[in-house]
Parts: C-alpha cells; structure tokens; sequence
C-alpha cells in the first residue's frame, strides 16, 4: 500500500506540468468549442471523455460542419490511432499481473504527455503512478475547458501563449534525456522530426492529415529501427 | 438526446476502444525481438513526430517557440527535471514575446 502511494505522488509531480500545459491548450479549445455553437456542459462532456486534443479540435470542425457519423468516428480513428500503439507498449510496461480493472482505468488516461510520462519511468510501471499523472492532469483539462467556453477572454493571451508550449516542453523531456549518449535514439529523434518537417512542407505530403501523419512515419521508423538495430533483451525496462 | 451530445459520445467510444483494446488483449510478455524492439523505439519517434514542427505553430509567435524550443532541448539534454524543463520552455516564450510586442 506504502509504495502504491509513492508511486501515485510521483505521478502526482510529474502531472502538475501536465496540468498547466493542458489547462491552456483546453482553455483555447473551450474557447473554439463555444463559437461552433457547444453550451459548457457539451464541451466539458467531451473534454471528459474524449480525453484528446487534436481529436476534440477535429470533432468541433465535424461537428459544426454536421458531419456523417462515418466521418466522425474515421477522423477519430485516424487522428487517435497512435494511442494504440502507445496503449501496445504500455502493456509490455507494466507487469503482465496487472488486472483487468487497472489495464481498463489506465487504458482512459492514455494521451501523448501521459503516456510519455508513463513510458519514461526507469522502472515497470506502477498503475498508482499512472493514476497520479491522470488525477492533475484530467481536472485541469476539464477546468480549462469550462473556463475556455464561459470566459474566453479572463487570461491574458500572453499567459496563454506562454503556458502552450509547456507540453511540448515537458514530451522533449521525455525524449531528449534517454538519447544521450545513446547514438541511435538520437539519430532516430532528427531523423523523426525532420521527416515529419518534410511531411508538413512539402506541397503533394502536407495534405495528409496530422493524425495519419504520425502512425505512418511511426511504423516505417521505428519498423526500420527495430530491423537494422534490434534491442538486446531487458533494454525495455 | 440531442445530436451533440450523441456525437460527442460517439467520438469519445471509438477514443477509448483504441485506447483500451491493446493493454487489456496483450496480456503476456512479448518474446518476439522485432515487436519488443520496435515498442521501445514507438515513444521516441511518435513523440518526435509529434512535437517537430508543430511545436513552433503553439505560441503566438514561430519565433517565441523556436526561442522555446531550444531552451528545452538544452535544458532536456543537461538532465533537468520534467517540471523545469517546461517552466523554463514557458518562461522564454513569455520573455521572448514581452521583447517582441
């Protein structure tokens, strides 16, 4: 019980950046959510349960547009695909007692920052720790969105701004650490950013929606990593 | 229920599905070193994709990001601790953009 504890504070710490990050990202998109016409409950229902920035920016398009049904879940297919790669690894973090309860609950708060936060950690991954993470970080999604639809305009853009890159930040602190000294991961990171770069500038690629963006270049890069650099066994954990 | 409502619950299933049908369906330790090995690469490379260059469309200005960026990549690369390194990423944009406008 002792370390479940621990664990859920150490999840709790490393939320907090979490939080603050998604509190500004879901304070604009409360903000987009009230000009397509969303009252707060609505909004703040789909900030609880859908749990995901650019899928919620997407379904306000789809949804002021009075999209399809097909449409609707395809685009969130599409933009969310890359949790299941993420949930994927997850569950070879975790240990393969973990039960069906736990697997379900973190299964909900698996977004990019969660999950890097997650994935990061030097040890098997503790659900308690997860749960810490989810418990800063989803209350100020929601509050974000709440605040974003009754009062877009009670923070300073400038705040606003400054707070934006603050996820951004904390993922390259999930990334950046490891790859010291570690040639391959660092040569994987440039090479992953800049054909993501060529991928938004070129003319005939930058059509391609973000969402599939990410799964392709996922699969080709770390597909072709792990064939020409396969990782010897326990490098995982 | 209404429309919205009924949409927003849509979208919120086929979210979770993804979500929850890999941690709960793989249940054993994967053995197999094409699959281990291309997981433990996933992070860095989606996380990768992810950030560069989206990262520089966040703030209100490519600049203040750029500025931002680069401040978290060298705080990231010494070892900082998650929490600093994106106050420190903040407090440049916010500086940044104080000195632009």
């Amino acid at each position: 019980m002792k370390t479940n504890l621990k664990e859920w504070k150490s999840g709790v710490n490393n939320g907090i950046p979490i939080a603050m990050g998604y509190f500004a990202v879901s304070f604009t998109f409360g903000i987009l959510a009230k000009q397509a016409g969303l009252n707060p409950f609505e909004a703040v229902l789909m900030s609880v349960t859908n749990l995901t920035s650019a899928g919620q920016f997407a379904g306000l398009t789809l949804l002021s547009g009075a999209a399809a049904i097909v449409e609707i879940v395809m685009t969130q297919f599409i933009i969310n695909s890359r949790y299941f790669l993420m949930s994927f690894a997850l569950s070879q973090k975790i240990n393969p007692n973990t039960s069906i309860f736990h697997r379900m609950t973190m299964a909900y708060g698996i977004t990019d920052e969660v999950f890097g936060v997650s994935i990061a950690l030097p040890r098997k991954l503790s659900p308690y720790y997860t749960y810490g993470v989810m418990s800063v970080a989803i209350p100020g999604w929601a509050l974000g969105t709440l605040l974003g639809v009754i009062s877009g305009n009670i923070l300073p853009p400038r705040l606003i701004s400054a707070l934006s890159i603050a996820l951004y930040g904390m993922l390259l602190a999930v990334i950046i650490p490891p790859a010291k000294g570690n040639k391959i991961l660092s040569g994987l990171i440039v090479v992953s950013m800049g054909m993501s770069l060529i991928f938004a500038e070129l003319p005939i690629l930058s059509s391609i929606s973000s969402g599939l963006k990410i799964i392709v270049l996922t699969f080709v890069i770390a597909g072709f990593a792990a064939i020409v650099f396969p990782v010897k066994e326990h490098a995982y954990e | 229920m209404n429309n919205t409502i009924f949409y927003i619950l849509v979208m919120a299933v086929v979210t979770y599905l993804i979500r929850v049908l890999p941690l709960t369906l793989v249940r054993k330790e994967i053995k197999n070193s094409f699959i281990r090995s291309f997981l433990y690469y996933v992070p860095y490379v989606t996380l990768a994709v992810m950030i560069f260059p989206a990262i520089l469309d966040t703030t209100a200005s490519p600049w203040s990001a750029l500025v931002g960026f680069v401040v978290a990549m060298l705080f990231a690369w010494r070892g900082t601790s998650l929490v600093n390194v994106a106050l420190l990423s903040c407090l440049s944009v916010f500086v940044v953009e104080l000195l632009l406008y």
